[in-house]
């Protein structure tokens, strides 16, 4: 076997002796005492360099740019094999409960033949050469880094196979590799020992052949989280559970309305004095903070009693005067044109609204930091961690390599940590006090000042002649999503008509390269607008960028068409659907779920499906809208329809853990119920009237179904798709056509009981949180 | 500033905090104990919740220190385990065996809960019983949450 220059190309699937076809790639073997392998997929991505400006979502989307993208710096992607047999792998994207580190130990294990347990998966710090290989996003890390880590894990096996046919005397074909070992002549070999014979004193080019799919032990068998035994028994460390010397815990005393602007404390000296305060100091609204009044003291505890004691002078904020109708106003103002219609066409035509909603983690917001004179250390859960270590940089005019960011496990994510805020805080408060903090928010602030999924309208207007739909137009008009985080400079990297800080170009592109109609419906066209600046209001994708809103209202207009054409759901999508992996996991979970079965009157079932991130998903619920369900009393909390049932099936192509999968999905489902029925933000003259979770009504064990059914499809490519945001849209649009189904009222606004009298009575926004209860050993159960 | 003492996870405690501090403070940020979260301090998410006296749960965000006397017994996650003589509360090994965490962080407190709610019920554990659980998981496990209580439950029998 020759080894090729650097000159690598995507070398092509190779037929062995044993007729398994195996693809190869040339990577690294690093210079060090033990074995380290680096994947090299740059030359991979050369023949598709040339992107033309607009391509067909079928043919390039989200994922084939963000993987793309990412690959160009793969030969940063490293693996070592340390002496005491195990694996280590820093992993250049966040965990944020998506189950990335299981996957990637899988992976690992899987190509050098280890146990899972021998391979240890840490979160790298902020690393600027990977440049674009260290984004958290688009649910992409699995399809972006599946061939990188393959390629790094396959030369370090090549290596250990190498020094393992000297020692034992015997050619590479003859040896037995498991478990860590390697044999031949009846003799065995570890790892640990291996791996110093194996090492280089200069890189140098290795072969690498990657496993073939048949020979897959681990890859496609559901594991359990590697980090579940930590997550129940407490030991799982977040930000806040971090023991950095010096960093007392630290909040912000925030403004009554968002973006509002401090302007003084009137009572500096009084809480200055307050039991175990350190420091008070006001934070300026600069261009990397919104500002506040900062804290500092022994125990939040003591925080909470500061912020609530604190008088401070605002200034009002850009949307003061705005409420949800202003906003809804706007959006209509400035939805694009539809296609003029053909004449002789029908045409349904309808415009979906979906309010503010919220991207809210368990873990609010929060970040320690150590701001020296001539250095910044950050913990913080980051999905953009080099973009953070840029800015962090700037904000303190240090140069890059001086801040040092560490990305903690996340307490879920829901697109709130593509961004940095809580860090940016955290830096702009230790720099002020000349003192390390523990920043964290307060939940309340989490909803009123934390990034929301931007409100936004969908209309969408179906053609149709006899009994055939002619074209399909959709015109979705958002609040402005700030994509500043990364992913716009990925874009404009990538994209040849996206310039640099071109928002809406950034917004449309991605709206492109995902939003898609998987029906034959003739001319499709589907276009985006924008309002207002990007920071206006606080914005994030909150787990999916357009689509569940581009999906569920396409979905609700399919029902709408198969009803006026007197067809069942399931018969008319099937007769349009145009890729035949959609077909199969629809017809799955159809009969999974017992679609056309009878059911009490005010129950119903829904069909919704979607496709992206190279995978395809299929959602059937059972939603009972009966009265006597709909009004049950929940104490604080809201009862509405309750989704009995979900069957849900989706094909990703090559799944990577099942389990994950499922768990993907399962989560997925439940943000498609909120979103669909009850989750949402109220917004009144510039602020969100939730501030609790008893407000914002998220699913809850009392909304949750009693069945919930997964079916993955089984490996039908050798490409894994992704999965942390599919779930979401087809529940969500499989909620609002079984709640159209159940009570005969097509809902055209999200969610379901938005424009419902309040449940709730909105805290005050002065002070900013509301002071903790003393009333908990009476609720004990 | 006051001293407060109380029984943690089988220890005596003993510990400076002001009298209005809420437990959770006293426990994460004097203690150093941080199984139970933060996630509101409203009594609201639950992702605190730990015992009192035996298999009770509350809220440690809620609870004033001064609330707590020397003689009570406060099991935090990190205490669970001990609580049966095992290194798992079954309803902690049946979190493992259905996989139900996904990134952990209200696990503890869901757990705790749990826990509760089983010595509360026993094996006749129902649907109401189970919706009856108010802690917020916005990885959204709850499915997963029902079969491992389910499951814990048909262990008792």
């Amino acid at each position: 076997m020759t080894l090729s220059t650097t000159e690598s190309h995507p070398l092509e699937a190779s037929e062995g002796a044993d007729g398994i076809s195996r693809r190869r790639f040339i990577g690294y073997a690093l210079a060090a005492s033990v074995v380290v392998g680096a994947a090299d997929l740059s030359r991979v991505t050369s023949a598709d360099a040339s992107i033309p400006t607009v391509q067909p979502v079928d043919y390039f989307d989200l994922s084939d740019l963000l993987t793309d993208a990412a690959l160009a710096t793969a030969a940063l992607i490293t693996i070592t094999v340390n002496t005491n047999g195990t694996v280590s792998f820093a992993l250049p994207r966040a965990e944020v409960g998506q189950g990335l580190t299981t996957a990637i130990t899988m992976i690992i294990a899987e190509e050098l033949s280890l146990p899972m347990s021998k391979v240890e998966v840490t979160l790298a710090d902020a690393e600027p050469l990977l440049e674009f290989n260290q984004l958290t996003g688009g649910s992409n890390s699995i399809h972006s880094l599946f061939d990188q880590v393959r390629v790094a894990a396959a030369v370090a096996q090549r290596r250990l196979s190498e020094a393992a046919a000297r020692a034992l005397q015997a050619p590479l074909p003859e040896l037995t590799i498991e478990n860590g070992t390697i044999s031949a002549n009846g003799r065995t070999i570890g790892y640990g020992t291996l791996t110093g014979l194996g090492a280089v004193t200069r890189d140098t080019a290795v072969l690498a052949e990657l496993k073939p799919q048949s020979e897959y032990k681990l890859i496609g068998q559901p594991q359990q989280r590697i980090d579940a035994l930590e997550a129940i028994t407490g030991k799982k460390q977040f930000a806040m559970d971090l023991d950095v010397a010096g960093a007392l815990p630290t909040m912000l005393c925030r403004p009554p309305t968002i973006n509002g602007r401090p302007i003084r404390i009137n009572n500096h000296k009084t809480v200055s004095e307050m039991d175990g305060v350190t420091d008070v100091v006001l934070i300026p609204h600069t261009d990397f903070v919104p500002g506040g009044v900062a804290v500092r003291a022994e125990t939040f505890g003591q925080c909470i009693d500061a912020v609530r004691a604190l008088d401070v002078t605002w200034g009002g904020g850009p949307v003061d005067d705005k409420s949800d109708a202003d906003v809804l106003s706007d959006l209509i103002k400035a939805e694009l044109p539809l296609t003029p219609a053909l004449t002789g066409n029908s045409t349904l035509d309808q415009r979906f609204t979906f309010y503010f909603r919220a991207g809210d983690p368990l873990e609010t917001n929060c970040a320690i930091a150590d701001v020296r004179a001539d250095s910044v250390e950050v913990w913080s859960s980051l999905k953009s961690p080099i973009f953070a270590q840029q800015r962090i940089a700037a904000m303190v005019d240090l140069p890059q390599s001086h801040v040092a960011v560490h990305v903690t496990q996340g307490g879920g994510s829901f697109g709130r940590h593509l961004f940095a805020d809580a860090a940016f805080e955290a830096v702009a408060v230790s720099q002020a006090m000349g003192k390390p903090v523990k920043l964290m928010w307060h939940r309340t602030d989490n909803f009123r000042h934390g990034r929301v999924h931007p409100m936004c309208t969908s209309r969408v207007r179906m053609s149709y002649s006899g009994s055939n739909v002619v074209a399909f137009d959709q015109r979705h008009t958002s609040v402005a999503t700030d994509f500043s985080h990364g992913l716009g400079e990925i874009l404009s990297a990538t994209l040849a008509d996206v310039p640099e800080g071109d928002f809406l170009a950034y917004s449309q592109s991605i709206f492109l390269l995902t939003a898609n109609v998987p029906y034959n419906f003739g001319l499709a066209t589907q276009l985006l607008n924008e309002v207002y600046d990007i920071d206006t209001f606080h914005t994030s994708s909150v787990r999916n960028i357009y689509s569940p809103e581009v999906t569920c209202s396409r979905e609700l207009m399919v029902d709408q068409m198969a009803s006026k054409l007197g067809k069942d759901p399931l018969a008319f999508r099937l007769s349009f659907l145009r890729e035949p992996r959609m077909v199969a996991v629809l017809q799955a979970a159809a009969k999974a779920a017992g679609w056309g079965s009878k059911l009490p009157a005010g129950i119903a079932q829904g069909i919704g499906l979607h496709h992206e991130y190279k995978g395809y998903a299929a959602c059937v619920v059972e939603l009972d809208c009966r009265p006597e369900t709909v009004n049950r009393k929940i104490k604080n909390g809201h009862g509405g329809p309750r989704v009995r049932k979900v069957t849900f099936a989706v094909d990703v192509g090559l799944p990577i853990n099942p389990l994950g999968l499922e768990a993907q999905m399962m989560g997925g489902a439940m943000d498609g119920i909120a979103q669909a029925l009850s989750y949402s933000l109220h917004l009144k003259d510039g602020h969100f009237l939730e501030g609790s979770w008893d407000n914002a009504y998220y699913t809850r064990e009392w909304n949750a179904p009693f069945d919930l059914d997964v079916i993955v499809m089984p490996a039908n490519s050798s490409e894994p798709g992704g999965a942390g945001e599919l779930g979401v849209a087809a529940t969500m649009a499989a909620v609002a056509n079984a709640y159209a189904r159940a009570t005969g009222k097509v809902p055209t606004s999200f969610p379901i009981n938005h424009l419902d009298p309040l449940g709730f009575t909105p805290l005050p926004t002065v002070p900013p949180i509301p002071q903790s209860p003393t009333n908990g050993l009476s609720e004990e159960f | 500033m006051p001293k407060h003492k109380f029984i943690l996870n089988g220890e005596k405690v003993s510990v400076d905090a002001p009298d209005d501090e809420r437990l959770l403070w006293v426990l994460r940020d004097r203690l150093g104990i941080t199984g139970p979260k933060y996630g509101c301090g409203l009594d609201v998410c639950k992702a605190c919740t730990c015992h009192i006296n035996g298999p009770h749960a509350f809220n440690p965000c809620s609870v004033p220190i001064s609330e707590i006397k020397p003689t009570d017994r406060i099991t935090t996650i990190e205490g669970l385990p001990k609580t049966v003589h095992k290194a798992l509360h079954p309803v902690q090994q049946a979190w493992l065996d259905y996989d139900v965490a996904q990134c952990g962080y209200c696990q503890p407190g869901q757990i705790m809960a749990a826990v509760a709610l089983l010595e509360e019920k026993g094996d006749k554990i129902t649907d109401d019983d189970l919706d009856a659980l108010r802690n917020i998981c916005r990885c959204g496990t709850y499915f997963r949450i029902r079969e491992a209580i389910k499951a814990a439950a048909a262990e008792m029998k």
